[in-house]
């Protein structure tokens, strides 16, 4: 068998093995009748309608021929990396682990770090203006967020503000 | 005229300091982030919602209505000048628009499409405050089983006009509806799909997965592309004033592009997107004058059509929000989902129960229109340098200003670790060609979705057959089926794949 469309084949297998899941899943929960739906009903019915749209859709990608095989292509890993530790570091940075014993180190701190990390994904790295793009950053989230908007968060590391 | 007392009312409302201001901050904002190519509506309405959170609820409301307006706007301005479509709706404004900033014609094109958004803006307003009372009407003789069928012809609706594959959008929207359900289910108590994980009871954040599909994936897949050399025409912006003949051109299309666009609004699922190129359509099958410019080659009409249709339409579409309660596409589900933050159930009930809110909501429309005119003629200037800010200055700001929205949504860094899941799945969205816009419609509809279909099905005992018995609710049904067999045609469906893939 060979896959006429790579991006439809895996969208199909995509789609079938959520629907399954959860289909599966909702076994957990009461199906209840038509005229007393449970928790599990429409779940069911949904992840059984997801999986039969995700079978067709492989088998279609299967079946009908697409003229360059509609490749999925290279996965671009560098952005992808970056961006999500980037943004993971964030977290971090911002509200600590407390589970790990990791310090929360404030807002300032973790713009600092984000937009080091986030950098990285862009072809070019100059430390230089990094610097400089968090230091605008930082100034400006403070006065936005915390002076004007007046969200709340941990603006400096928990060891400093005691 | 019940409708001028309305309107009065509206403007009463509208016409605080407060208020104005709220809406100038709001078209600012949204023109700002709508400049940034790359950042489409959703990303920027999503990203600048945790912005309005401390506002009063009529206020945050006028403020995100001008963010979205502002964002249409600031599209077309990067489509016009560098030749990027700022988001979807505007990249048929950039085939003729970015013809004539290339002759040196930018101003005559970027004034085309603010006068040609303004006008259908206008329209676009006096036909929302026309319809709400009717269809509210209308939206008070629904039952569960009608609402059911409603959101069926919605969401089917919004597949069929959406791009792309027809089967694998319906599955984009099936999966929204599930990944709707995860959370406490309200009927029984029941925490499903939650894996005892506490944060994971109250379901997945509309931010969430707005912000990880929408921003991350984009930046994610906008990265991975190669820079492309790009001409800003920065200098050439001279000479704002069309011609009295790009008036005469102007006008007529104008006027298409307005009706075109107010009647494809309110359709689930139409929108900006698909007025924009629907008028564009049109306007191509129309005669070329003599001396007049071919289209593609920086002809006006080009510019000012889709433009005018993809205002009167991002106007329409909150007919079926504010009336119905149902969102008919991507951006207004985010606006259900600010609505729900400040404790407002979208629906007919709102025009009665706050009149003040519902009024005044539609005259800041008005008012946002006027304000974008004002604010991107003489300030392009400003958006222009915008425009030459390196990208590798502005993603690392979006991420940042994503990680800090979602954080600040309920203090919680939980949010912070899903949107990065979500950013890894919409990157793998478009790298699949899956749209994640009906995903983002069924995630929002899925529990209205679950709990009218039980109510219908109890008052019915358990008898499935209500929903055909019923008139209303059978004919709504008619029409989802009218509108998937008409599109599965197959000389229907070779168009309509031609007609997202257009120049």
């Amino acid at each position: 068998m060979i896959i006429k469309s790579q991006k439809d084949f895996f969208s199909g297998l995509l789609y079938a093995a959520v629907g399954s899941a959860f289909a599966i899943g909702a076994t957990n929960y009461n199906l209840g009748t038509s005229a007393r739906m449970g928790p599990g009903f429409f779940p069911m019915m949904l992840g059984v309608i997801l999986a039969i749209i995700g079978l067709y859709i492989m088998f279609k990608a299967m079946v009908v021929k697409t003229p360059n095989g509609d490749k999925i292509g290279a996965w671009a890993w560098k952005p992808l990396f970056f961006i999500i530790a980037g943004n993971l570091l964030f977290g971090v940075l911002l509200g600590g682990l407390p589970n790990l014993g990791v310090p929360a180190m404030g807002l300032i701190v973790a713009i600092f770090g984000t937009t080091f990390v986030v950098s990285l994904a862009g072809d070019t790295y100059k430390v230089k203006e990094v610097a400089i793009l968090a230091t605008i950053l930082s100034i400006g989230c403070y006065c936005a967020f915390v002076l004007l908007l007046k969200l709340q968060f941990p603006v400096w590391p928990t060891f400093i503000t005691g | 005229m019940d409708l001028f007392d309305n309107l009065a009312l509206g403007f009463g409302v509208a016409f605080t300091f407060q208020n104005l201001i709220y809406a100038f901050i709001g078209c600012l904002l949204g023109t700002l982030i709508g400049v940034l190519p790359g950042v489409g509506p959703v990303a920027t309405i999503a990203m600048l919602l945790p912005a309005t959170y401390a506002l009063p609820p009529i206020a945050a409301l006028i403020m995100l209505a001008g963010i979205y307006y502002g964002a249409q706007y600031g599209g077309s301005t990067t489509a016009i000048l560098v030749n990027l479509p700022g988001e979807a709706s505007s990249v048929v404004t950039m085939i003729d628009g970015y013809q004539m900033a290339r002759k040196g014609r930018a101003g005559p094109a970027l004034a085309a499409a603010g006068m040609g958004s303004f006008f259908a803006g206008c329209v676009g307003t006096l036909i929302l405050a026309a319809f709400a009372a009717p269809l509210t009407e209308v939206a008070f003789k629904f039952g569960p089983a009608e609402y059911f069928s409603l959101m069926v012809l919605g969401l089917i609706g919004a597949v069929v006009l959406a791009s792309g594959s027809l089967i694998k959008a319906v599955g984009m929207i099936v999966l929204g509806l599930l990944m709707g359900l995860i959370g406490t289910d309200v009927n029984s108590g029941v925490a499903r799909y939650s894996f005892d994980i506490p944060e994971l009871t109250d379901g997945i954040g509309f931010i969430v997965i707005a912000m990880g599909v929408f921003g991350y994936g984009e930046i994610i897949s906008n990265l991975s592309k190669p820079d492309e050399e790009r001409e800003v025409f920065t200098a050439k912006v001279t000479g704002l004033m069309p011609t009295a003949e790009d008036f005469k051109n102007m006008l007529p299309a104008v006027l298409r592009g307005t009706s075109l666009g107010s009647a494809l609004g309110i359709l689930p699922g139409g929108g900006a997107l698909l007025a924009a190129f629907a008028a564009y359509t049109i306007e191509k099958k129309t005669k070329v004058k003599p001396g007049e410019l071919p289209f593609g080659q920086g002809n006006i009409r080009g510019v000012a059509a889709p433009e005018s249709a993809n205002n009167a339409a991002s106007q329409t579409s909150f007919i079926p929000l504010l009336t119905l309660g149902i969102p008919p596409n991507a951006v207004m589900a985010l606006m259900v989902g600010a609505m729900t933050i400040h404790n407002i159930q979208p629906g007919p009930q709102v025009m009665t129960s706050n009149p003040e809110l519902f009024w005044g909501l539609i005259a800041s429309m008005w008012i946002g229109n006027a304000m974008l005119i004002i604010l991107n003629l003489p300030l392009i200037g400003i958006w222009i340098r915008l425009l030459s800010v390196p990208y590798r200055w502005l993603f690392p700001a979006i991420v940042l200003f994503c990680a800090i929205g979602v954080y600040s949504t309920n203090n919680n860094t939980w949010d912070i670790w899903m949107v990065a899941m979500f950013g890894v799945i919409g990157y793998t969205f478009i790298k699949l060609g899956m749209e994640p816009a009906p995903l983002l419609l069924g995630f929002i509809l899925g529990p209205m979705m679950e709990e009218n279909l039980r109510r219908a099905m109890l008052l019915s005992r358990g008898d499935w057959s209500v929903f055909v018995t019923r008139p209303l609710s059978a004919s709504l049904l008619a029409v989802a089926l009218l509108l998937l067999i008409i599109v599965m045609l197959p000389s229907i469906k070779s168009k309509r794949e031609e007609a997202f893939v257009e120049d």
